[in-house]
């Protein structure tokens, strides 16, 4: 089991509650902040300030390996035994653009997934507390910090107009 | 005081009344009639595969294959069930990117029967080949003949678009689910919260899982999009490639997806109009979805009004013996009662939606989407077998005689989707809590200092 990260976890019923803590946590220096929400707010987003995701690299990439893919297989695998086939080319690339195109979307679709996987585990929760509110109306706000740290984070979060301030480890 | 009408694409809870009022669905325990329900189709299920499974003994012979008609019941049901699954994707996807929020309360389960119908559908072209059990001999594998799959025949394209269908609308599907499994997982215990534990991946809706989400949602949304519209093209193609009278038409592409757009909806409207009920969520899918729904079936019913009258003119303008005898058969030869159910369930039952008072009573609307099923199911018939039967040779003409055989896998395909349908509406929550949530506007502190 993980061993819990030393912390503050503040619960808000407030999106603009919410976003007021995660500004004035950042403009004092706490960066490695977790915040937990039911569903994704542009308002949070803004909030955090976090660039947009580098998930679209793993769905080009995946694209185009995949319409690669789709069109090499079938010239290659056309010309290692050509047989004449209704008239047409032995690589009759207009008939392979439904396998380029079929494969562009599956490889990018599944490298999509892939890449959620991926820099989602980048940064690990391990150790970070979580409530079942937290999926339910409620916003969380984790701070790591140590425990000389933990009262004015307290009182920050208490300021901006939390609902429940506990401190972890 | 300005009255503010209340906008009907607006979920009406509270966050935490969503989460409740779903998660209802799935705690609760299931009803005899959900039992009696799953156990109708488990047994039609089982029906299907004891079919299945004499035709492994005994061949295809056992069905009503007779030549010319080599397509017969097991291709129509194939192409009536991909169609079925497309207006799942066409909602939760192509009216995403369009920011439709009416999509919204309805895209799971469309999006869920999408997956079990194409997984039905998948089913027909490898009970159809004969020798099931060489069904891998369509993929491109390395053999000791150095053999190659054909890639300039449609069959082959179709098998490359409904793997990736299939596997890229589960895909948009499970990704959809995981923050609402999440959610289900923090509101129940035991082996249950176990088990949704494991399926919810870790997911705790923190930030730095909602930024790449977002994004990727948006991409898969964007892949898919064109993938619907593809996927029934290529279908349409296994016909509008060959010279088959009746099936070499370049209208085939478009029609074939309205066709399937048209009765994906008919299909969604059955199966969420008893659902809903059932499962008490009136007040999350609404009249004003319904009517939404009904506008999608009017305007796919209308483009295949529009193409059933093309198919007509075209085959009258080509002056080709051979098509107006095709088109004339459909309407007054031996198979005429395919032919009219095919045009008045889809062509003009369709036109009572311009009625809004029809496309917001659910009964009506129940028994309009039963027409559609029906129809469609006709449609794909009237095509298939229909052309085939009266080809250029008249010496060859034929008529189907369809078997016990084709009417058990037909039946039974209707208990496998079912079966898949109902196991899922009890088990995963078949409203999007996180996508419903995301439109309710969060509280406010400021507000609520101003006292609203």
């Amino acid at each position: 089991m993980a061993t819990a990260m030393s912390g503050v976890l503040a619960a808000f019923d407030h999106i603009d509650a919410a976003c007021g803590a995660i500004r004035e946590l950042k403009a004092t220096g706490h960066q490695d902040l977790t915040v937990y929400s039911a569903a994704p707010y542009h308002e949070l987003e803004a909030a955090i300030g976090d660039p947009v995701s580098p998930v679209r690299l793993f769905t080009l990439i995946g694209g185009l390996i995949g319409c690669a893919a789709g069109f090499g297989v079938a010239i290659w695998m056309s010309r290692d035994w050509p047989l004449l086939v209704g008239g047409k080319p032995i690589a009759a690339i207009p008939a392979y653009v439904v396998i380029g195109f079929e494969l562009t979307i599956m490889v990018g679709a599944l490298s999509t997934v892939a890449g959620i996987i991926i820099l989602s585990m980048m940064k690990s929760l391990k150790g970070r507390p979580y409530s079942p509110r937290f999926s339910d109306d409620q916003i969380g706000v984790f701070v790591p910090c140590r425990a000389d740290q933990a009262a004015g984070v307290e009182m920050l979060m208490t300021q901006h107009g939390s609902v429940a301030v506990s401190r972890d480890a | 005081m300005a009255v503010i009408a209340h906008d009907p694409s607006m979920p009406t809870q509270t966050h935490a009344e969503v989460t409740r009022d779903v998660i209802r669905t799935i705690t609760e325990k299931p009803t005899r009639g959900y039992y009696i329900l799953a156990g109708t189709m488990a047994f039609l299920t089982l029906v299907m595969f004891g079919t299945l499974g004499a035709l492994l003994k005994y061949g295809l012979g056992l069905a009503g294959y007779s030549p010319p008609i080599m397509w017969s019941v097991y291709i129509t049901t194939f192409v009536f069930w991909i169609g079925i699954g497309h207006a799942g994707t066409l909602i939760s996807a192509i009216l995403y990117l369009f920011r439709s929020r009416w999509r919204t309360a309805v895209y799971r389960s469309t999006e869920a029967m999408t997956v079990f119908a194409v997984m039905t559908a998948a089913l027909f072209p490898i009970i159809h080949i004969g020798r099931q059990w060489l069904f891998y001999w369509l993929l491109p594998y390395p053999n000791q003949r150095y053999l190659w799959p054909n890639f300039k025949s449609p069959l082959i394209w179709d098998v490359f678009a409904i793997s990736t269908y299939l596997t890229v609308s589960s895909t948009f599907l499970m990704v959809g689910l995981v923050p609402d499994i999440a959610a289900v997982r923090d509101h129940v215990s035991g082996w249950k919260k176990k088990l949704y534990g494991w399926l919810s991946l870790g997911w705790t809706g923190a930030d730095s899982q909602w930024r790449h989400y977002t994004r990727a949602y948006l991409y898969l949304a964007a892949l898919c999009t064109p993938l619907v519209l593809s996927v029934h093209s290529v279908v349409s193609w296994d016909f509008a490639m060959s010279i088959v009278p009746g099936w070499h038409g370049t209208i085939f592409a478009p029609y074939f997806v309205a066709g399937a757009i048209y009765s994906g909806v008919g299909m969604v409207m059955t199966l969420i109009i008893p659902l809903r009920k059932v499962l008490r969520i009136e007040h999350m899918i609404t009249d004003y979805h319904f009517d939404n729904l009904a506008k999608l079936t009017l305007l796919t019913g209308s483009i295949l009004f529009y193409a059933y009258a093309m198919e007509y003119f075209v085959a009258w303008y080509s002056g080709n013996p051979f098509e107006q005898m095709t088109f004339w058969r459909r309407a007054f030869g031996p198979n005429w009662w395919a032919g009219w159910s095919m045009i008045i369930c889809n062509a003009f039952v369709s036109q009572l939606l311009w009625f809004p008072r029809i496309r917001t009573n659910l009964t009506a609307l129940f028994v309009i989407s039963v027409f559609i099923n029906i129809g469609m199911w006709f449609e794909r018939y009237v095509i298939v077998v229909g052309s085939l039967a009266n080809d250029y040779l008249p010496y060859v003409w034929g008529q189907i005689n369809p078997t016990w055989a084709d009417w058990c896998i037909l039946a039974g395909s209707f208990g496998w989707f079912g079966l898949w349908f109902t196991l899922f509406y009890k088990n995963f929550p078949i409203v999007a809590i996180q996508e419903i949530k995301e439109m309710i506007p969060m509280q406010r502190r400021s507000a609520a200092a101003r006292g609203h």
